[in-house]
């Protein structure tokens, strides 16, 4: 429903009462962006010289040996939480008790710890002198659970008769799960789980906890090291790491979005989940939306 | 246990610290979340725009560099020497503002139409047709996601933790270097959020149940 239907076509008053609220916005918002950009400038943040350390090659080694090992903690992060949401998946919806429930504790329990913890705690209790591979761990484990759970909303979304037909055939349970079920699944899911990994992505940033030279780590060490007229490049090298960041991230949300958009067009009868919403606050909101859209009268389920 | 006998004044202030970060920074996202959905849906462009461009840009960004912006980007525009528990808190809340902005935002879009149209219909204004019509009525279904969102931001304030600001994630932190035994230490840091998750879940649930209509 497009948000138009709150407000009517304006007639004449309201056109200019509508203006005068755009160019009030408008003004207000620009008067925020001078404030900002003269106080900046008044202390020396927007000098040439806090800007001009991104010409030197050292600097711009760093920040590309940095965004290489961002992509490699990412990498290996989300290679490792497919797995682990797939093997979770499945065991949570195990026919053995003991599975079901082991799956369900781990799965509670890690995502409801703040992601940064079980990294440190990772870090700290068993991988101290890798922490790449402490990092990698860690989101693999929280992601894992997230993607454990947009997968088997996946598979409730999967019309039953799909699992009674395969049965019917004399398919073994495995044969149902890995050819029929997750097949669909992961076809049905595959914005959310993209939109999840876009998460992966930001959440590296995380690393910074247990010194991992990724992105934002590099920026903390290169604004705190290059000091330019007695002082520290702070703002410069956050826009421009932020600029990476935002960069990287948009394109794998358009991915999302792409995919999301193919999907409606192909006529399976099994809807696609929406790309946009799950790129929530890292954590159960991703599979509330992942079930929300799934649902078939269209409202939210909840989670926890 | 030790770790917990031993260290228990330190625990109990970085669970308060925690529950009063999640607090303060709740109210500002859902004050500041609320505020970008109705620009979001409003006839005014700019402001639409605004909306626009802060759930775009906060969506895509890693908390952990808007503390970056926070702790030394917004010193040197307003407020200089702003504790670093408020910074936190304006972190914090101006991320999870972009995420309660868009439930806020979906929850709108399953008002029935003709809700707003019947509004319009009696002279209502933008303003009262969403302040009096539409909005109760996108509450109830805005209050499960909202539940989650708050969820999440409460693991979120484990960051602020990592910026010198009391809270739970500082304990483990501090425990871990004084060399005590990461499992346990991990397990009551665990208990310590989930305590504050359950809490607020319950709390969204009792919520739900008092404002549930038959539609």
């Amino acid at each position: 429903m497009s948000a138009s239907v709150l407000y009517d076509a304006p007639g004449p008053k309201a056109v200019v009462r509508n203006r005068i609220y755009a160019v009030i916005g408008s003004v207000a918002l620009l008067a925020l962006v001078v404030v900002a950009i003269v106080r900046l400038s008044d202390k020396g943040d927007l000098a040439y010289g806090m800007w001009d350390i991104f010409n030197y090659s050292g600097i711009r080694q760093n920040i590309a040996d940095a965004v290489l090992a961002t992509l490699k903690a990412f990498g290996l992060a989300a290679v490792g939480s497919l797995v682990l949401g797939v093997a979770l998946a499945v065991a949570r919806m195990s026919d053995h008790k003991p599975v079901r429930w082991a799956a369900t504790a781990f799965i509670e329990l890690f995502r409801s710890i703040p992601l940064l913890i079980t990294i440190y705690a990772v870090w700290v209790g068993f991988l101290t002198d890798y922490s790449m591979w402490a990092l990698a761990l860690g989101l693999s484990i929280y992601n894992g659970c997230v993607q454990a759970e947009v997968l088997r909303a996946g598979v409730n979304s999967v019309p039953k008769g799909q699992r009674e037909a395969a049965y019917a055939l004399g398919m073994s349970k495995t044969q149902v799960m890995t050819s029929v079920l997750m097949p669909q699944a992961v076809r049905a899911m595959l914005p959310t789980i993209i939109s999840q990994l876009v998460v992966t992505l930001k959440d590296t940033s995380l690393g910074f906890i247990i010194l991992y030279p990724e992105l934002l780590q590099t920026a903390r060490l290169i604004a705190s090291n290059t000091q330019v007229n007695g002082q520290y490049p702070y703002v410069s090298t956050i826009v421009v790491i932020g600029t990476i960041y935002v960069a990287m991230c948009l394109v794998l949300s358009a991915l999302a979005t792409w995919i999301e958009k193919r999907g409606r067009r192909a006529k399976t009868g099994i809807s696609m989940g929406a790309a946009a919403a799950p790129v929530t606050a890292a954590g159960p909101a991703a599979v509330m939306a992942a079930e929300g859209t799934i649902g078939a009268d269209g409202t939210p389920g909840t989670t926890n | 246990m030790n770790v917990l006998l031993d260290h228990f004044a330190e625990f109990r202030d970085g669970f308060i610290g925690t529950v009063e970060i999640t607090a303060v920074s709740s109210v500002i996202a859902l004050v500041l979340g609320l505020l970008l959905a109705g620009f979001r849906v409003s006839p005014v462009p700019p402001l639409r725009f605004f909306g626009t461009a802060w759930v775009t840009l906060l969506r895509n960004t890693p908390l952990t560099l808007l503390f970056l912006v926070s702790f030394f980007v917004v010193p040197e525009i307003f407020f200089p020497g702003m504790s670093p528990f408020l910074l936190g808190s304006l972190a914090l809340g101006f991320y999870t503002a972009s995420f309660v902005c868009e439930a806020v935002r979906s929850g709108i879009g399953t008002v029935p139409l003709g809700q707003a149209e019947a509004a319009r219909s009696i002279g209502m204004s933008f303003t009262q047709t969403l302040r009096l019509i539409v909005l109760p009525q996108a509450t109830r279904t805005v209050i499960p996601p909202l539940s989650s969102i708050f969820i999440a931001l409460t693991k979120n304030s484990a960051i602020a933790g990592a910026f010198s600001v009391t809270e739970l994630f500082g304990w483990q932190k501090l425990m871990s270097e004084d060399g005590y035994d990461i499992v346990p230490v991990f397990i009551w840091v665990a208990l310590g959020y989930l305590i504050v998750t359950f809490a607020i879940s319950g709390l969204f649930r009792l919520l739900e149940r008092r404002m549930e209509v038959a539609r």
